[in-house]
């Protein structure tokens, strides 16, 4: 039973059609790479997917997990560059979709933040201020508040942009653990190597779908040569 | 000092603005954190000139037309057009062709102009209307006071209720849609409270200079303070404290005006606060 299923799926802003027609599923234990280039229709997906816009047609379905207990990294913003926050805040705020009208949290919501900082080894950051850390560490506690608030599904907006080389390779293996603990991934990416060499699945967007498939199947057709030929190794 | 301030509380007209300015400067410093790492520092100037606007209207409909003067306050009149004010500006900030701060621009000049106009149509532009652009301690009412506390409960109370969710949508709105938080409702009751704020403090510190409580306390914590709630909590704080050493500073040399007194007390704390976090800052290095 896919977590996912998207069916004929079209988003558009301001009524001009960023993506149209697309239709997938997410497997439980997938790592799905949505790629494509700038443009190409991968964020509006995300929103649709995430419930931040509504879709003009087609429709998504979930089984097994509620919209909002997707773990989604967002790309970082201008407000957050000089945001006053502990890691401790920022993670515990994952918790918020389980808290509802409680004013506070929870002991165990608590020990959950603590363990999502464990699991992704920046337990000593816990006091520390969310501006005074470098780009890697940023994206970690933003990963940590992702793993808060979901325990199956994460959806990362281009987690690597910005990043220096040592910390892009971390990030990737970081994901790579989570995703073989039983995580389902969907990654939007430009990077189509670390798609080929970490994803199982492959979506390429292009205002339209373009391929969805295996990444094996996907070295093997026309677009797949081309975007490998078009960024040599 | 002690026959100095029982010299101030002997004037019940020093009492109902220490009360109403006290309880307006907390809630604009708890309102004012948001708002301004938000970017959203400038509603708070915008929202004044609308209230400035209002208030010579009503000023302008009650000599104009006799039935209006038994209206107790004009607040009660500008009250409900600044809160639909405050929405508005939120949501043109958000979804417009004109972007954030040029709304807030063409809304705020656009209102004070009308305003003066109105003004200057019917009393001309008198010692009533530089009030209402400067402040004056002597026009608090007692509706002024009754309608202070009420905000102060519901600001407070929202505050705390929502403090968890007030966090999550202001370090990250997005994400907090994603997760279940209905961002929109919660931004809306921002601004509807930050109007009500507004309103209330605009007849002590002047349509001109209220923005100062909104967005200097803030300013002034995130010198030195890392965390939110720090943030928050030392911004209640040196607001309340600049508030009331403004208010005996100008009583104790009458002539000092106490609105512009308590913003160059914000100004000073600033400083202080900024060359703290420079020092913190430098010494953390080895």
């Amino acid at each position: 039973m896919p977590l996912i299923t998207c069916q004929n799926l079209t988003m558009a802003y301001d009524k001009r059609i960023a993506v149209q027609n697309v239709s997938f599923v997410v497997n439980p234990g997938d790592y799905l790479f949505v790629i494509g280039e700038n443009g190409a229709g991968k964020s509006t997906l995300m929103k649709g997917i995430l419930g931040l816009m509504k879709p003009v047609s087609g429709h998504i379905e979930y089984n097994g997990i509620a919209q909002k207990q997707i773990g989604y990294l967002p790309q970082q913003t201008m407000v957050q560059k000089d945001f006053p926050a502990s890691v401790q805040e920022v993670v515990l705020s994952g918790c918020l979709n389980s808290t509802g009208l409680l004013p506070f949290y929870t002991a165990g919501n608590k020990a959950q933040a603590a363990a999502a900082l464990a699991k992704l080894g920046i337990a000593s950051l816990q006091k520390r201020c969310y501006r005074d850390l470098s780009g890697g560490q940023q994206q970690r506690v933003l990963l940590a508040r992702a793993l808060c608030a979901t325990s199956k599904l994460l959806v990362l907006d281009e987690p690597v942009a910005g990043l220096d080389p040592i910390a892009t390779t971390e990030m990737y293996s970081i994901i790579q653990q989570l995703n073989q603990s039983g995580i389902t991934v969907l990654m939007i990416s430009h990077d189509i190597h670390s798609a080929v060499t970490y994803g199982n699945k492959i979506l390429q967007l292009s205002g339209h779908e373009v391929f969805f498939g295996s990444t094996a199947q996907y070295l093997q057709t026309q677009p797949g040569h081309r975007m490998m030929e078009g960024h040599p190794l | 000092m002690i026959a100095f301030l029982r010299q101030v509380f002997a004037y019940p007209f020093m009492v109902r603005a220490l009360v109403v300015g006290g309880i307006v400067a907390l809630c604009a410093a708890l309102l004012g954190v948001t708002l301004v790492l938000k970017r959203y520092s400038m509603i708070g100037d915008g929202l004044s000139h609308v209230g400035f606007g209002t208030l010579s209207i009503a000023m302008a409909l009650q000599m104009v037309f006799p039935a209006f003067a038994n209206i107790h306050s004009p607040l009660l009149l500008s009250l409900p057009i600044v809160v639909v004010a405050a929405v508005l500006l939120l949501r043109l900030s958000a979804n417009s062709s004109i972007k954030g701060d040029a709304a807030i621009a063409i809304v705020s000049s656009s209102a004070l102009a009308i305003g003066i106009i109105a003004a200057s149509l019917t009393a001309g532009m008198n010692i009533d209307v530089m009030n209402f652009l400067f402040g004056s301690i002597l026009s608090i009412t007692g509706t002024d006071v009754v309608l202070s506390c009420l905000v102060a409960v519901l600001v407070l109370g929202l505050y705390i209720v929502f403090f968890n969710k007030i966090f999550a949508i202001t370090f990250d709105e997005n994400f907090a849609k994603a997760t279940g938080t209905n961002a929109g409702t919660y931004n809306t009751l921002l601004a509807v409270l930050t109007a009500l704020v507004i309103v209330v403090g605009m007849r002590i510190m002047g349509a001109m200079l209220i923005s100062c409580l909104i967005i200097f306390p803030a300013i002034t914590s995130m010198r030195i303070f890392k965390s939110f709630k720090a943030v928050v909590v030392c911004s209640a704080g040196v607001s309340l404290f600049c508030f009331f050493t403004g208010m005996l500073l100008s009583f104790g040399i009458p002539t000092l005006p106490s609105g512009a007194t308590i913003v160059v007390v914000n100004l000073a704390v600033f400083l202080v606060f900024s060359a703290m976090g420079l020092l913190l800052r430098h010494r953390a290095k080895p």
